[in-house]
Parts: C-alpha cells; structure tokens; sequence
C-alpha cells in the first residue's frame, strides 16, 4: 500500500462517509424530537435515487402512486378535525393532501420529464417523495406519539419492510443509475477527484451548514429544539409537538432523499440499497450516543473511512469490522456515562 | 404491477382449482422477492406461459415465493406437499434454498426439480438426490469454458472478484480447481457485497496485482459495480463476467463500460444468433417469443429460461408416467421420477438433456456458449 492508494481510498471513504453523515443527522434529529428509531430513513435514499432514474428513463414512478395514496388517506383521516377548526383548515388539508398531489401526478404525466434539464428532474424527484415523510409520520407514528421508545422502534420495523416491499413493486429487483451531476475530473498530483464526489462532499457540508443555521435562528428550528429537550415542556409553551414530528420527518426525508439522489450517479442503487446504508448511517449516529449532533457527522465519516481501508485489506470481512466498531463504542459509552433508568 | 396481479391471478386460480380430482397438481417455489428477486420474478412469469394440460390432464400450478429465504421456502414445500399434495415440486430459485428442500421432499417421495446452480444439488453421493433434478448449468461446466477461453486468448493471470455469499464461494472453488489445472495464476481475490455503494478498496487492490483479466462473479446488476470502477480507475486488462448477469438490466445499468466483457452462457441468451442446425435453436427461440409477447421485448432471460426447461422435462415424462398409475398417488410420483430419471435427447432451451441415475442435470457442453458484449447487446462468439 502506497501513498497514492491511501489516498484514493480516503478519498472514497470521505464521500460515503459525507452521505453516512448526512443519515446519521437525520436519525439523530428524528430521535431527538420524536423517540422514533427512523430505520425507513434508508428507503428515502432509494426512493429519491430510483424515482430519478425512472423519471429520467420516461418511466412513471411508483412513488407518485404512493404520494396520491398517502395523501388521501391522510385528508380521509383529518377532514373530521379540520372540519371543527372550520373551513379554512379543511381548504388547506385538501390542498396540500390532495391537490398537489395531483399537480406533481399531472406534471409527471403531462409532461415528459425525462427530457427536462437535470436540476428540474431533480426538484420533480424530491417533489414526489418528500412529502412521503411527513404523511408517513402522520399514519404510523401520531396515533402512538406517546408510546414507548419500544413500540415505536416495532412500528419503524414495520414501516421499514412495508416500504421496501413497495419499493420492489415500484422498481423492480434490479438496480439504477443516473448520469453525474458533473463529468468534470481534476487532476491533483496525479490524484483524480471527480466532479461528482466534489458534489456529494459540498452539498452535505452546505445541507449541514444550512440545518445548524435552521436550528440556532429560525423559530421553527428552536421549537424543534425545544420538542427535543423537553416535550412536555415545549406542548406548555404552545409548541405544537404534532407539527414537530410532521416538520421533523419533512427533513429526515428530505435529507434521505438527497442523498440517493447524490449517490445514484456514483454506485448502482437497488430498491433495498437503503437499509444498508441508513445502518451504516445508524452506526454514526450511535457514536454520538443519537443526541450529539457534531460527534454523529464525525462517527459516520469514521464509518466511512473504515469501510473504505477495510474493503483494501479484508474485503470479504468488509461489513464485518464496520459493524463491529459499534461494540467498543458501546462499552465506552456505557462506562464513560453515568447510567440513568430510563423514565418509561 | 401488471405482470404480478396477472400470475398471482394465476396462482390463486390454480390454488381454487387444487382440491379437483385426478388434475396433476405441480408445486413451484420460486425467489420471488428478496434478494434473488431478479432470477425469480421472470421464473415465475414463465409458469404463467406453461401449458395448461398435458398428455390430456389438467395441470395446476401452485405458485409460492420463498422471499429469498431458506426458512420460508421448506414451509412453502411442506405446505404444498401436505395441504395441497402435488405430484412435483419445481424450485427454488437459489442454491440454499434448493438443497435445504432436499430433506423434504425424499421424505415425501416426490420428485422436485430445482432451477439453482449449484452442482451439489444433484450431487448424486447424497441418497435422497434420487428424488431431485434440476434445469440449469453447473457452475463448473461455465468455469471450464471461461478457462479455456482465457487461456486461449494467452491469459496468464486473473483477479478474481466474487459476491461475499454462496454464489461469489462457489465460483471461487470451481474457478480456482480448474485455473490451478491449466496453469492459471489466480492473483487477487476479492469479495464484496450486493448492495455495496463502492468496491474501490477492492478494485485498487486488483490493479496492483497487475493481472491480465478479471473475473466478476456476480448476479444482475450488482455485477457491473467492479466493472464500472475498474474502468474509472483504468485497468486495462480483459474482462470476464459468469452467466449470472445475463440479463437486459445488466446491459442497462453498466452501459458501455461493459462492452468487451465476454461471458459463459446458456444457449438461450442468444438463441436468435444460433446456426440454423443446431436444435437448440427452436426450443429457445420459441421460449423467449412466448415470454417477450407477455411481457415486451428483449424482457426474456436466462433465469426464466431454467424454469422453462422444468416445464419441459415434465413435459417429456408426464405422459410415461401417466401409463403406469394415476395423478395424485404415490405410485405417480415414483412413476414420474422414474419417467425424469429416464428422459433421453430431450431438447430444452438451454441445451439438450441425457438424463441417467447418476447424472439428474444432463447435459453436454452443447449447453454452454460463450458470449461477448458488443454495442449494448450479447454476440455469440463462434
């Protein structure tokens, strides 16, 4: 082993880890204002990833049928409540539930995506699944909010296999790719970085910059901060925690969507890429303990870099040592923190 | 969505249908989700296309998906064999699956015919193996004919890079015996998982080694992973791939990097290719027209192809069965292995099929062709 592949390999390190990074945020933030242990946070990543390429090939994405299908669900189960807050609350159900749904379904059929420049493609992508997070929020994890950490963790599971079920239907078992954003390469003391990798590297670090600005300085930020430090505190202060775990998962999805849609051009995305992924983005976060938000990014670009040296010296025991990195970090937090029983 | 509401249409009429009497009830356990999902879902397409009657009896398919799991797939073969009492079993779709249904069925007595690789299945050292078949090639019959091909293009060296699973070990037993027997010098060898996001580790690793051809062991698209990065990081060298990944997506997903990649496959992948005498050529040819007419153009592979050939060996030994007892006993079953054990010059889409007790497979190197990749599609190479 040279100097050159040491840094081929970080090289490649540090770009999955930039998308593990990007996971373990999203994991942590979810677990921090919901309890949720988001295990389908992968499936955005897939979801984001195939919905692309399928609109690029002219294909219609299955997850436009999901989208129409959630949202009537979701205004099916609302109307009642909104109805007593009066009409203008049902307009708004119907709008944001049914009616654009149907604008991104007419737009996705009106139109022929597939020959749209691809930053369009991109936002039609992100616009068909996105809005996946905060509908799923609602079906699965509102009615049982306040359930243990346990039986939300069950109903993750369930909502994990649900969706990789559909993503099969959707996609098929064979994988995708999309062209690169850029084909640009640079040539840098006989190391090749590649404009894609470039991309990966400086949309996570501007999605993180972007977040930490969306927690210390906007309100919506600092009510999810709060949700997360103390929730009934935060429902006295007229914090609603509904709205919280609906913009929570509005962001999870968000950020898992763009990371299949950063990766998609770089590897072959599969309908159940994501769980992998989502764990080794999972495995971050468990370093920072799913509270610390700095420590996660920085275990998840361990994670990263581990893999990469590991698939060089021990490929077939690749997953093997990345999995195992969590047992030590176990042990250390467990000794290093003083141990509390758990409230529930 | 079309495709499953059609055979699962299928599978439930068949299951209404089950209980009629004397009908000839026929299992299939097929990979149908999972992650052997891409072999299984065409598998169990073709069922759909499979007649209907033979030698003047009612045929009903059972069809049931084993998700990829061993588990699910013997619940699945006793399931059929109690509650529905089929006369065969067709499947599984992948090797483990396969020999764990072995136990089974030789306690059942019924026949079975599997549509996974592996030569152990029909390893004919085991007992029960007298009760199973299977439709397609032994990895090692496509070890042998990548060899030769590498040797005779002067190839000295090979890396090898294989899935970190049954498929990528079992390549790598095959490959290795006989590259040691024709002094082939095996200098890398690497695994990596199906749903890797990047093998630059591995592919690194090769390229050092300097070797004159790679191997890519893999299934599907997942195989063009190596493929792709080896190109981007500019190994030179050749390129080989198994009869794994001979399917439309493949082409699609690794695109021109994978032009110049030569392959072992069965016959059927370029059936429309093959020389007019050669018999294969109609039964393959009329396989892949009645699965393209289904389910579109150029949508036909290799996978379904396997399960095909099982529609035809009973096909083949139905009728001698029927002659000497009645569908739905047990003198059926044991007059219906005997009819598979015995099938002779029977013609399939992947090659031409000798059945004896100790050979359950039956087949010659008529049932391997080797093919390159050229302009986005297969070339026999003659």
């Amino acid at each position: 082993m040279d100097l050159q592949i040491a840094l081929l390999l970080g090289q490649d390190g540090i770009v999955n880890g930039a998308i593990y990074a990007l996971l373990a945020l999203a994991l942590v933030l979810v677990f921090a204002v919901t309890r949720v242990i988001f295990i389908p946070q992968g499936e955005f990543v897939a979801y984001g990833a195939l919905t692309l390429a399928s609109l690029q090939a002219g294909q219609v994405p299955g997850t436009l049928w999901l989208l129409l299908a959630c949202g009537v669900a979701v205004a099916v189960i609302d109307a009642p409540a909104s109805l007593r807050f009066g009409k203008g609350r049902f307009a708004k159900l119907l709008g944001w539930q049914v009616l654009y749904p149907i604008v991104v379904a007419a737009l996705v059929l009106g139109t022929a995506p597939g020959d749209w420049p691809m930053a369009l493609q991109v936002l039609l992508a992100l616009a068909v699944v996105v809005p996946l997070g905060p509908q799923l929020y609602r079906l699965a994890y509102q009615p049982i909010a306040e359930a243990p950490v346990l039986v939300l963790l069950i109903v993750s599971v369930a909502v994990h296999l649900a969706l990789v079920g559909l993503g099969l239907l959707f996609f098929g078992a064979e994988g995708s790719r999309t062209p690169a954003f850029s084909e640009a390469s640079f040539d840098i003391g006989g190391l090749t970085i590649t404009g894609q990798s470039l991309w990966v590297i400086g949309a996570s670090a501007v999605l993180i910059v972007a977040l930490y600005i969306f927690f210390e300085k906007s309100l919506y930020g600092k009510a999810l901060r709060a949700t997360a430090v103390n929730r009934a505190g935060a429902r006295l202060m007229g914090i609603s925690t509904t709205l919280a775990g609906k913009l929570t998962f509005l962001l999870a999805a968000m950020i898992g969507t763009l990371s299949g849609i950063l990766i998609a051009p770089i590897t072959t995305v599969y309908y159940d890429t994501g769980f992998l992924i989502g764990l080794k983005g999972f495995v971050g976060a468990i370093v920072g303990g799913l509270a610390s938000y700095p420590v996660a990014a920085a275990g998840a670009l361990l994670v990263g870099l581990l893999e990469a040296f590991s698939s060089f010296w021990a490929s077939a025991f690749k997953e093997v040592i990345v999995f195992t990195l969590i047992i030590p970090v176990l042990v250390w937090r467990s000794l290093a923190s003083r141990h509390h029983e758990e409230e529930e | 969505m079309k495709l499953h509401s059609k055979s699962l249409l299928v599978a439930l009429l068949a299951c209404f249908a089950g209980s009629a009497f004397a009908d000839i009830n026929v299992g299939v356990v097929v990979s149908a989700t999972g992650p052997a999902a891409s072999l299984g879902i065409p598998e169990k397409n073709t069922f759909a296309l499979m007649p209907t009657s033979i030698g003047g009896e009612k045929i009903n398919y059972i069809i049931l998906d084993d998700a990829s799991d061993t588990t699910t797939a013997v619940k699945n073969t006793r399931k059929l064999l109690t509650e529905d009492k089929v006369d065969v079993i067709i499947g599984s779709t992948i090797t483990p699956n396969s020999l764990a249904m072995i136990d089974i069925v030789a306690e059942a007595e019924t026949p079975m015919i599997s549509m996974a690789a592996s030569a152990r299945i029909v390893d004919t050292a085991n007992p029960k193996v007298k009760w199973v078949f299977k439709t397609p090639q032994n990895d090692i019959q496509m070890s042998t004919a990548l060899v030769e091909h590498m040797t005779n293009a002067g190839v000295k060296t090979v890396a090898f890079i294989g899935f970190a699973d049954a498929y990528g070990e079992g390549w790598y037993q095959e490959f290795s015996k006989i590259a040691e027997a024709r002094k082939l010098a095996i200098v890398a060898n690497e695994r990596y998982n199906r749903a890797d996001t990047s093998v630059t580790g591995q592919v690194l690793k090769i390229i050092s080694a300097k070797p004159d051809a790679v191997l890519i062991a893999g299934s599907g698209t997942p195989a063009a992973l190596p493929q792709k990065t080896l190109k981007e990081k500019g190994y030179k060298g050749a390129y080989y791939q198994t009869h794994g990944v001979a399917n439309k997506d493949f082409l699609r997903v690794c695109g021109k990097d994978c032009e110049g990649t030569f392959l072992p496959a069965g016959p059927v992948l370029v059936a429309a290719q093959l020389p007019a005498d050669n018999p294969i050529k109609k039964v393959a040819s009329d396989y892949v027209a009645k699965y393209e007419a289904a389910h579109g153009k150029g949508n036909s592979s290799t996978f379904g192809a396997h399960a095909w050939d099982a529609g035809i060996l009973l096909q083949n030994a139905v009728p001698v069965a029927l002659k000497k007892a009645k569908p739905g006993s047990k003198e059926f079953k044991v007059a219906l292995r005997d009819a598979l054990e015995g099938l002779k010059n029977v013609t399939v889409s992947h090659g031409i099929v000798n059945m004896s007790p100790t050979d359950h497979l039956g087949f010659d190197q008529r049932a391997r062709v080797m093919v390159r990749v050229e302009n986005g599609d297969w070339k026999l190479i003659k």
